[in-house]
């Protein structure tokens, strides 16, 4: 099983690449799209701007070919922007398109509240889906690692395997089919974080 | 429940780990790696890693270390982020953007400007632009003057600059920083507890996640720091000095009705 890190030009890769070597991972950074056939499943990692990573992803002609493998049945994981980009829209500085893999549009948390302040950063836990499989073998409300100002708003909330709360519930991750994604950093979460990925590792088989 | 976070703070030196007292003194403690991995082994909620070498001199002296030569700070940052599993910002002689990219590469999940951003504030702009907000962390050292006034320095301590700490956290703010780092030059190394005062007028002036730092030399001064206003609180010295500093803190925290994450 070999694990391809996308490399668009907007990550933590080190970090990213240290957490799935030391879960025993297969893991090369691919930097360039045609490697991502070599791999049989895929990580979307990402910190930064929506708009910048989706012109990364863009120019770097990367979207055909993720769509692509994922049709040929491989997982992928977004992790953080990751996550956000595999919706329709993102409204980031300013409102452009996403890969538009699970529908849903990409909006600044908010709230009136005194004590609310953003970005949403640090540790805090997560509501998981009975049987969702990214959470199998994790303590109910454990903490994960959060640090981003903008949250996931599906269409269809089925896609919601977890949520968290921050002044207002929001989509801490997300599933549809082989397409998974993390609004928080699994890569930075510690023995919990490294368990899910170890899950993640699991669903085809790795 | 968001947490409030509790983070080690460990000054690099060319290439050896120091404890720092009024950001004059430095004292050799240890070895930069081995120490974060004693730290991932607590368990702990983040890390800050601040270089302040002041010339190109890397040294680990010692070669019982199991690592290879480390002769720049950037392989010491290749290193750390290897047995760090938690976040991890990093610090100290970032000038450009291309200074911030290579710490990302390198395994930093957000980085802090200091004196550069004063000198060049469109710097905090153009490197939340490119990796976002919540990936700039603007640095604030602090001077408290005999008269009581409060004042932004630079250099390590060594160039005052007119600024007043909550305009230019405001300002910062606005140029898109995602968290400020709140450092008193004065309380450094002293244990005398932080500069509260200081601590809640940056925090009311601001909307974004303060971290407050300096002064910590037992764990009740944590909880003042959170009262005060702070998403999180930092420390340095005491790190290095106590037995369990990480669980002792938490609970001490934990007392004072503060909600934190317990390993």
């Amino acid at each position: 099983m070999k694990v391809a890190i996308i490399n668009y030009g907007m990550g933590n890769l080190g970090s990213v690449y240290n957490a799935f070597k030391l879960q025993g991972a297969d893991v090369f950074i691919a930097d360039f799209p045609k490697q991502l056939k070599e791999a049989d499943q895929m990580v979307l990692p990402g910190v930064g701007a929506f708009h910048k990573g989706m012109q990364n992803l863009t120019e770097g002609g990367w979207v055909e070919i993720i769509k692509n493998e994922i049709g040929n049945g491989k997982y992928l994981l977004g992790i953080c922007l990751g996550m956000q980009l595999l919706a329709t829209t993102g409204t980031e500085h300013c409102t452009c398109a996403g890969l538009n893999l699970i529908p849903g549009t990409v909006k600044q948390l908010s709230s009136d509240a005194d004590k609310f302040r953003l970005p949403h950063i640090g540790w805090n836990n997560i509501d998981a889906r009975d049987g969702a499989s990214l959470y199998e073998g994790i303590e109910r409300k454990s903490d994960f690692y959060f640090v981003h100002s903008y949250a996931f708003y599906p269409e269809n909330l089925s896609f919601v395997n977890g949520t968290c709360d921050y002044f207002g519930n929001f989509t801490a991750s997300i599933e549809k089919d082989n397409i998974l994604g993390t609004q928080f950093h699994p890569e930075k979460s510690q023995k919990a974080g490294l368990k899910l990925i170890n899950n993640f590792l699991k669903l085809a088989g790795g | 429940m968001l947490k409030n976070r509790l983070i080690p703070v460990l000054l690099l030196q060319n290439g050896m780990l120091v404890r720092s007292e009024i950001f004059k003194i430095h004292q050799i403690i240890g070895n930069p790696i081995h120490e974060v991995e004693r730290f991932n082994q607590w368990n702990v909620d983040e890390l800050i890693y601040l270089d302040i070498s002041r010339d190109d001199s890397y040294d680990l002296r010692r070669d019982d270390t199991k690592i290879r030569n480390l002769n720049n700070a950037l392989d010491i940052l290749e290193e750390v982020s290897k047995t760090c599993f938690m976040p991890l910002t990093w610090g100290g002689r970032i000038n450009h953007v291309e200074d911030m990219k290579q710490r990302f590469l390198r395994g930093a999940d957000k980085i802090t400007i200091n004196s550069a951003a004063v000198r060049t504030p469109e710097l905090i702009t153009q490197g939340a632009k490119i990796f976002g907000n919540q990936a700039i962390v603007v640095s604030i050292d602090v001077l408290c003057r005999m008269d009581g006034t409060r004042e932004v320095v630079i250099d390590g301590g060594r160039t005052p600059t007119g600024l007043r700490p909550v305009d230019w956290a405001a300002s910062a703010e606005k140029l898109g920083a995602g968290e400020i780092l709140i450092q008193s030059i004065d309380r450094d190394g002293t244990g005398t507890g932080y500069d509260l005062e200081l601590i809640r007028d940056v925090c009311e002036s601001v909307k974004v996640p303060v971290i407050a730092c300096s002064g910590v030399g037992d764990y009740s001064h944590y909880a003042k720091g959170i009262s005060a206003g702070a998403s999180a609180v930092a420390a340095a010295n005491i790190w290095h000095f106590k037995e369990l500093a990480d669980r002792n803190a938490k609970r001490s925290l934990m007392k004072a009705g503060i909600n934190v994450r317990m390993v």
